[in-house]
C-alpha cells in the first residue's frame, strides 16, 4: 500500500519533467506537442544572446554567492556548536535561524530596503544588481550552511582534537589538520545547496536586483507570463542533464574519496 | 573576533532590515526614489489596510490554501516516507535521490511544465480530446485546483524528507513487540508508529505551511487571477502600486501570523 503511494508520489513528482524534457525533441512550435524529432529548439538556445548572457550572471552569482555563504555559515555553525554561553547568543541562534523560516517575499522586501538604507548613509552599493543579488543569496545561503556545519561539528569525537591539542599541536594546526578533513564534506553540502539556492530564485532576486542585473530565473520568469515557448522545454532539458552531470561528478568524487580513506585506515590499522 | 563577522553579518543583513520593515510600514509616502520619506510617520499604510476588506480576505485565503497544501502534502508524503524508511538499504539512496533530483530541474521550468499540461491546448486536454472522453477542452489552468496541484509538486520533497528520518530513527522492535502481542497490522499502526511519528509529521507539515502562506509564484502562474493571496498583495503593492509602506505593512503582518507555527517548528527542531 504505501509502496504504490511511493510510485504513485515519484511518478506525480517526474510527470512534467520528463514531459517537459521529452517535447524538448519535438519539431512543432507548439510547446507540449509532438511535430516528429528535432533538434531546432536546443539551436535556438544557442542562438539566444540575452538568455545565454542572464545565465552566465546567474552563473557567476550563484558560485560567489555559494562561497561567500558557506564561508560565513561555516562560521555561523561553528560559533552555534562550539560556543555554549556568550551574551546575545539567544539572538545570534534566531536570527542564524530567521533566514530559513521567512517567506521570500518578505526576506526580498527587507533586504531591498536595507540597501536603500546603506546607498543613502555610505553611497554603497551605488546601483542595485549582480552585487546586491549576491549579497542576498549569501545570507539566505549560509542560513542553510550554517544548520548542515552545525550538525556535523556536533556529531564529531572531541576526543580527536584534545588529543592533537595534547600532543602540541597549536589551534591553528588542530583546525587544518583535525577538524576541517572531518566537516569537509559537509562544507561541500552546504555549497551545493547554496549554489542551487542560488540559481533557482526568482522571488528575492527581483526585490534587489536592478535594471542592470537580471538573472536568468528573472527572465525567465518575465517570459513566461507572455506565454509558454518550446525553448523552455530545451532549457529544461539542458538544465537536467547538467544537474544529472554534476551528481554523476559528485557521486564518483565521494566514491573515490571513501575508497580512499578507506585504504588509509586499512594502513593504519 | 572569530564571532563578530557572522554576528556583524547577521545584524546588517537579517536583524536590520526586519527593522526596516517595520519602520517603513509607518512611514509617509513621498515622491522619488525611494517613494518614502525616511524618518516620517504616517498610519496611512495601515487605515488603508483596515479600510479595504480586500486585504483580509488576503490573509484568511492564503491561510486557507497553505493549510490546504501542508495536508495534502502531508497526506502523500507520509506513506512515501514510510515505503522509503522500509525499503530495502541498498535502494534508499536511489529512492531519496529521486524525491530531491525534481528540485534540481528549477522550481519556474516545473511550474512551467505544468502551464503546458493543464493550459487549454494542452497536453492533458490533447490526451483526453484523442481519448474521445472530452469534446471540448477542459479549463484547467488557472484555477485554484491547478494552484493548488503546483504548490503541492513544489513543496512535496519537504514533507518527504523530515518524516523520512523520524521514521528511519523509529525503533522497528516497538512494532514487533505489538505484533507478537496479538495486535493486527492497523492496530500496530494506530498505536505505535503513528504516535512516534507524529513530531515528524508536524515538522513536515509545518515546513510546508510556512512558506507556502507567503507563496507568490505558484499562484501567479497557476492560480485563477482573482485568487489574491498575501504574497501577491505585497507583491503587487511593491511593483505595480508603488507603494512601499504598504507591503512593508502587508510583510510584517504576514511574519506575525507565522510567529506561532514558526516557534512552533523551531521548537520541533530543537527537541532532543
Amino acid at each position: 500500500m504505501s509502496r504504490l503511494m511511493l510510485a504513485l508520489g515519484l511518478g506525480f513528482l517526474w510527470l512534467p519533467i520528463l514531459l517537459l524534457v521529452g517535447y524538448a525533441f519535438s519539431a512543432s512550435a507548439i510547446p507540449f506537442q509532438w511535430g516528429g524529432f528535432s533538434l531546432r529548439w536546443f539551436a535556438a538556445l544557442a542562438a539566444d544572446e540575452r538568455l545565454l548572457e542572464a545565465a552566465w550572471l546567474s552563473l557567476r552569482i550563484a558560485l560567489g554567492a555559494a562561497t561567500l555563504a558557506t564561508l560565513l555559515g561555516g562560521l555561523v555553525g561553528w560559533v552555534l556548536a562550539r560556543q555554549r554561553a556568550f551574551r546575545g547568543r539567544a539572538l545570534f541562534g534566531a536570527l542564524a535561524g530567521a533566514p530559513l523560516v521567512l517567506p521570500e517575499v518578505v526576506t526580498g522586501l527587507s533586504l531591498l530596503l536595507t540597501f536603500v538604507a546603506l546607498q543613502g548613509l555610505l553611497g554603497w552599493p551605488t546601483e542595485r544588481g549582480a552585487t546586491t543579488v549576491l549579497l542576498a543569496h549569501a545570507t539566505l545561503g549560509a542560513a542553510y550552511a550554517a544548520v548542515v556545519v552545525q550538525s556535523r561539528l556536533s556529531q564529531l569525537d572531541r576526543g580527536l582534537e584534545e588529543a592533537a591539542a595534547d600532543l602540541g599541536a597549536s589551534p591553528a594546526q588542530v583546525f587544518r589538520t583535525i577538524t576541517l578533513p572531518q566537516i569537509a564534506p559537509a562544507l561541500a553540502a552546504a555549497w551545493l545547496l547554496a549554489f542551487t539556492l542560488s540559481l533557482d530564485d526568482v522571488v528575492v532576486a527581483s526585490f534587489v536586483s536592478g535594471p542592470a542585473g537580471t538573472t536568468l530565473p528573472m527572465l525567465l520568469f518575465s517570459r513566461l507570463r507572455l506565454g509558454l515557448t518550446p525553448e523552455i522545454n530545451a532549457l529544461g532539458a539542458a538544465i537536467l542533464a547538467l544537474a544529472a552531470l554534476a551528481l554523476g561528478l559528485a557521486a564518483a568524487m565521494l566514491h573515490r574519496h571513501s575508497s580512499h580513506s578507506g585504504r588509509d585506515r586499512g594502513k593504519a590499522g | 573576533m572569530l564571532r563578530a563577522i557572522p554576528f556583524g553579518w547577521l545584524l546588517a543583513f537579517v536583524a536590520v532590515p526586519c527593522l526596516l520593515l517595520l519602520v517603513i510600514a509607518f512611514a509617509a509616502l513621498a515622491e522619488g526614489v525611494p517613494p518614502f520619506a525616511w524618518g516620517s510617520l504616517s498610519l496611512e499604510a495601515l487605515i488603508t489596510l483596515t479600510e479595504d476588506g480586500f486585504y483580509l480576505a488576503a490573509f484568511l485565503r492564503s491561510l486557507r490554501v497553505a493549510f490546504i497544501t501542508a495536508a495534502l502534502c502531508l497526506a502523500l508524503a507520509f506513506p512515501m516516507a514510510l515505503a522509503l524508511a522500509r525499503a530495502p538499504a541498498r535502494w534508499q539512496p536511489v529512492l531519496v535521490l529521486a524525491v530531491l533530483l525534481p528540485f534540481w530541474t528549477g522550481f519556474l521550468l516545473r511550474m512551467a511544465a505544468w502551464v503546458g499540461l493543464l493550459r487549454d491546448q494542452g497536453w492533458l486536454n490533447g490526451v483526453l480530446l484523442a481519448l474521445g472522453v472530452i469534446e471540448e477542452p477542459l479549463p484547467l489552468l488557472y484555477s485554484s485546483g491547478a494552484m493548488l496541484l503546483g504548490m503541492v509538486h513544489a513543496y512535496l520533497p519537504f514533507a518527504v524528507l523530515p518524516l523520512y528520518a523520524t521514521l528511519l530513527r523509529l525503533d522497528r522492535g516497538l512494532e514487533e513487540a505489538a505484533a507478537d502481542l496479538g495486535a493486527g497490522r492497523f492496530t500496530v499502526f494506530r498505536t505505535i508508529t503513528l504516535p512516534l511519528a507524529a513530531p515528524g509529521a508536524a515538522a513536515a507539515f509545518l515546513l510546508v505551511f510556512i512558506p507556502a502562506a507567503g507563496e507568490y509564484v505558484v499562484p501567479e502562474m497557476l492560480g485563477p487571477p482573482e485568487a489574491q493571496l498575501v504574497g501577491r498583495a505585497v507583491w503587487g503593492a511593491f511593483f505595480q502600486d508603488r507603494d512601499w509602506p504598504l507591503a512593508c505593512l502587508l510583510a510584517v503582518l504576514l511574519l506575525a501570523v507565522l510567529v506561532l507555527p514558526i516557534r512552533l517548528f523551531q521548537r520541533l527542531e530543537t527537541r532532543p
